[in-house]
């Protein structure tokens, strides 16, 4: 085990989640009721799949710039940990959606559908789909790794709009909307209770932490390979 | 005495009464769950699945750490 504190600190802190996220008083609002407490897991895996997916661009730019082989691992191990979370992030949003926009709010399954928010995602997330198939397509370690990184910087770029930009310009059922009071339902203080805090911060540092470390796995076992093949 | 138990009775026939209008008024929430008690059922079944996942995590931690000495 390699400088394990982070890792133990992640295992207290989604432990912590846990149990504060069950155990502990939410706001009582209509349509939402108890199901607010998937802020804890659903919005996390999107905050985590943001942090690794800038960590996976800044190691393409460090790729680009010195054209070290190592940084090429570290942003693709890195953008499919995120890949991996915002699928998770995808599926919790489907069931939670059901639940309050179709059932209780008595959405139709077509403005669902049409729903931006679930669209942008989709869309980046796909982009983020095409860099495996782009790195799997090309068999030349060197220029898979060039191809793949200014790839990667494009799926960055696009990611801002298609989550961040477009559906907040446009009406949403999904908060943050225009019409809505926040900018960012997360972040904004008039939007989450200051009792919901305190576990949603420290459930996002866990959640990523532990991303994290799944990604280093991931990279220690590329790099074992590698080395193995280069000696033989 | 027959008097004074249909004054309670009815006195609590009323107070059972405000109970539930006022419990329909309030949002509904998973209050009865965590009274008697099942919602740690759940808190501790996903505690077991969280110590699962590390634990898993961590032995190929190990794992992977013993390949990279036997490799320098």
């Amino acid at each position: 085990m390699r400088k394990s504190w982070w890792k133990i600190l992640s295992f207290l802190l989604l432990a912590y989640t846990i149990i504060g996220g069950f155990l502990l008083d939410v706001p009582r609002l209509p349509i939402l009721n108890e199901s607010i407490r998937n802020l804890y897991f659903h919005v996390c895996m999107w905050f985590g799949m943001m942090i690794l997916f800038i960590v996976s661009v800044i190691y393409s730019i460090k790729y680009l710039r010195k054209s070290n082989h190592r940084n090429d691992i570290f942003a693709s191990n890195f953008a499919a940990i995120g890949s991996f979370f915002g699928i998770l992030g995808y599926a919790t949003g489907t069931i939670w959606a059901n639940y309050t926009w179709i059932s209780d709010q008595n959405q139709s399954l077509a403005s669902v559908l049409k729903e931006p928010k679930l669209i942008g995602a989709a869309i980046a997330l796909l982009i983020y789909g095409a860099y495996f198939v782009l790195r799997g397509s090309i068999t030349d370690i060197d220029k898979r790794a060039r191809v793949s990184a200014v790839y990667n910087i494009f799926a960055f770029a696009m990611l801002i709009p298609s989550i961040w930009v477009i559906p907040r310009l446009v009406g949403s059922l999904h908060p943050g909307a225009p019409g809505s009071d926040s900018g960012n339902p997360a972040l904004n203080s008039n939007d989450m209770a200051a009792s919901m805090r305190i576990i949603f911060y420290p459930a996002v540092i866990g959640w990523t932490l532990l991303g994290v470390w799944i990604a280093t796995l991931k990279i220690r076992l590329q790099l074992l390979k590698d080395k193995t093949l280069i000696n033989v | 005495m027959y008097n004074y138990f249909t004054r309670i009775l009815f006195l609590g026939a009323f107070l059972l009464l405000s109970f539930t209008t006022y419990a329909q008024d309030k949002v509904e929430m998973a209050d009865s769950m965590r009274d008697n008690g099942k919602i740690y059922v759940v808190v501790v079944v996903c505690i077991t699945i969280l110590i699962g996942l590390f634990v898993y995590v961590f032995i190929l931690d190990k794992k992977i750490s013993r390949f990279e000495k036997n490799k320098e």
